[in-house]
């Protein structure tokens, strides 16, 4: 489904990957762990073309997007949740779920609108209320809601857990299982591991711009290594 | 909360008076040809003094006026559909005023001297330019410190067109907005991925190079000797000269059998600019509505975020900056027939300037505001006319202390949307 191979990103002369590869297959969840700065948020924004890569190719659904902008690769059936969720704070839960279907169908937006409200009946709640005024666990929600009306058969979440209460991270947790069974591959990256590799097929860690470790999801969390760096013993 | 009213309630009856009193109760008059201000009669006055009292009343008191209004309001309607009939009725009383403030403003000037129709149709001008660059600046967060650029390509359109082509007023109007649109795209395209401060430079030299041009191209524009002689518009083949200029056409009094009067012109002029004005923000309120409204203000507010969302920056932003043009071209054609004579003068930075002024006077991205803005931007300086030298000053002024209580303008931009249980 998604392919690097090889990747180096720069941001100006400073390298942030050093030939990163990275696979992530059909229905699968794939989860990237890695330390603050290590290059997450970088990889997955190569993915989506902001910065490009500056050497080695990123592959989705067999065709090259490695130079291709930003606008045209997010418009492939490959949606991402950012970094700090990122909503359209000023705008209302509807309005913003409705940036996120930007280029389909009325008839779709309504289909996934109501899909939306069925995972999140939060959301649906507070439908008409500004998104800026609500609480964290609920503007991620938003997040995912709005990167799921493009219908995408792709989902890349960059650190959907941050600064939310456990029980809001067990819920998104849920929620992200939930994508898998419907058919969508996930891409997951946490600081998280725990919960990040427990949910995961298969799991990468990555630290300063490379890859260290490559394993499943249960290899990895009994990996002593991992246990050291990122489990906390 | 009563001294937040009060407070608020104090500033509406201000504005109410900076607003009411210098339309109603001041009179130009011509005498010979110096035109002089006249008090109106006490009656008017004291009318426009009462309505600031009735308007300061009601915004003291108007949690209680409205919640027993609402309270009747949904003691007639069933209880469960609460909120958006609350939301309808509300739309629909902005709308019933709306309309009640255009018709007014149709009528209003067959009571009024000639001299105030004539600003007026000034106020309708920067009406439509500020609506215009309300959608570059307001929503898509795009400062163009040139956006009186396309104001002069629509105007010198329609000079240049009715002076070599002799085409009407009426075939030059789409034409001026749609070169102005086409400037837009044009310079658009390239600067447009530049940011903030750097955008505000390059639109800046762009308003100065195309009056630089205008005041230097002397053969085809003239210079800075400008072009005279812009002919009116026609109301269906009639003129409102006294004599008809044109072949074919007739004359607006003869035709209707009445006294020839410099009047219709003026007012007939009035009416187009009124007439464009509403369309203006009708077109604009409706792009707002659009997907593409959405995608300026997402734009403005995370950019990243959009991107992520498929759109193109580029894309979402031209088109914002092209619909701005497209105005500005429109009352460009306007002012051109309206002064009968442009030149470069007309269309320097503080033209700009004063746009922007009212934009963010009147609350970016609101309507009304703006509406409010260019009347009080406008009217105010031709009142102090004996203060002509400090007109800058006292502009300046009233911009500082405006941004330092007021920042959010006149009538900040409400969106429509309904707050559910405050109690959470
Ligand atoms: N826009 C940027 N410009 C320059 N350097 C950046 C930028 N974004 C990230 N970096 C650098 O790239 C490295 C990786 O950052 P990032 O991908 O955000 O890490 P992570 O998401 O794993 O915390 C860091 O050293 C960071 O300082
Ligand atoms: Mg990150």
């Amino acid at each position: 489904m998604l392919v690097l191979e090889n990747v180096h990103t720069h941001y100006g002369k400073i390298e942030a990957l050093h030939g990163v590869s990275v696979e992530v297959n059909k229905g699968e969840i794939v989860s990237l762990i890695g330390a603050n700065g290590a290059g997450k948020t970088t990889l997955l924004m190569t993915v989506c073309g902001t910065p490009q890569a500056t050497s080695g190719r990123v592959i989705l659904e067999g065709r090259d997007i490695t130079h291709e902008p930003t606008s045209q690769i997010m418009r492939s059936g490959i949606a991402i949740v950012p970094e700090g969720r990122r909503i359209f704070s000023g705008l209302t839960v509807e309005e913003n779920l409705h940036m996120g279907g930007f280029f389909n169908t009325k008839a779709e937006i309504r289909k996934s609108q109501d899909h939306v409200y069925e995972l999140f009946p939060r959301l649906k709640e507070r439908e008409s209320q500004r998104a800026g005024t609500m609480s964290g666990g609920e503007q991620q929600m938003l997040a995912i809601g709005r990167a799921l009306m493009s219908k995408p058969r792709m989902i890349i979440l960059d650190e959907p857990s941050l600064g939310l209460a456990p029980i809001v991270i067990k819920q998104i947790f849920e929620i992200i299982g939930h994508l898998r069974d419907e058919g969508i591959t996930v891409f997951l990256v946490e600081q998280n591991a725990h919960q990040a590799l427990n949910l995961a097929d298969r799991g990468y860690v990555l630290e300063t711009g490379k890859i260290r470790l490559h394993d499943t999801g249960k290899n990895l969390l009994a990996n002593p290594e991992v246990q050291n760096a990122y489990l906390g013993g | 909360m009563p001294a937040q009213n009060f407070k608020h309630a104090l500033f509406c009856a201000v504005i109410t008076l900076i607003i009411a009193y210098p339309i109603l109760g001041l009179n130009l008059e011509a005498q010979g040809i110096n035109v002089t201000l006249t008090g109106a009669d006490t009656f008017t006055i004291v009318s426009v003094f009462l309505a600031a009292v009735v308007v300061f009343l009601f915004q003291l008191f108007r949690d209680n006026i409205m919640g027993s209004l609402q309270g009747a309001l949904s003691g007639l309607s069933s209880g469960s559909q609460k909120e958006p009939m609350a939301e309808n009725k509300r739309a629909k009383i902005e709308s019933w005023v709306l309309t009640g403030i255009v018709v007014l403003a149709l009528f209003w000037p067959f009571f009024v001297s000639r001299g105030a129709v004539d600003l007026a149709t000034l106020v309708l001008i920067y009406v439509m330019l500020a609506l215009g660059l309300n959608v570059v600046v307001g929503l898509a967060g795009l400062l163009d410190l040139g956006y009186v650029a396309f104001y002069a390509v629509g105007a010198y359109t329609f000079a240049l067109l009715s002076q070599y082509t002799g085409i009407s007023f009426w075939v030059s109007l789409p034409l001026g907005a749609l070169l102005a649109a086409l400037f837009g795209l044009v310079l658009g395209f390239p600067v447009l991925r530049l940011r903030g401060d750097y955008l505000a430079i390059v639109t800046l030299g762009f308003g100065e190079i195309i009056r630089i041009l205008l005041n230097n191209w002397t053969s085809l524009t003239g210079g800075p000797n400008g072009i005279g002689g812009i002919p009116d518009p026609t109301l269906f083949g009639m003129e409102f000269g006294r004599r008809v200029k044109e072949e074919g056409n007739t004359s607006f009094h003869e035709t209707f059998g009445i006294a020839y009067s410099g009047e219709h012109k003026v007012i007939f002029l009035y009416l187009i600019a009124l007439v464009l004005a509403v369309f203006t923000a009708l077109v604009i309120r409706r792009f707002m509505r659009m997907p593409v409204g959405r995608a300026w203000e997402a734009l403005r507010e995370d950019e990243i975020a959009a991107r992520s969302l498929g759109l193109s920056r580029t894309a979402v932003k031209l088109s914002a900056f092209t619909i701005g043009a497209f105005f500005a071209g429109f009352a460009g054609t306007v002012f051109a027939s309206k002064q009968g004579f442009i030149s470069p003068e007309s269309f320097v930075f503080l033209e700009s300037a004063i746009i922007l002024a009212i934009v963010v006077l009147g609350g970016m991205g609101s309507q009304i505001g703006v509406v409010l803005a260019a009347i009080a931007v406008t009217i105010l300086p031709e009142l102090a006319r004996e203060f002509s030298e400090y007109r800058m000053l006292v502009f300046g002024a009233a911009m500082v202390l405006m941004m330092v209580w007021r920042p959010q303008g006149l009538m900040p931009m409400r969106r429509i949307h309904i707050e559910l249980n405050k109690q959470d």
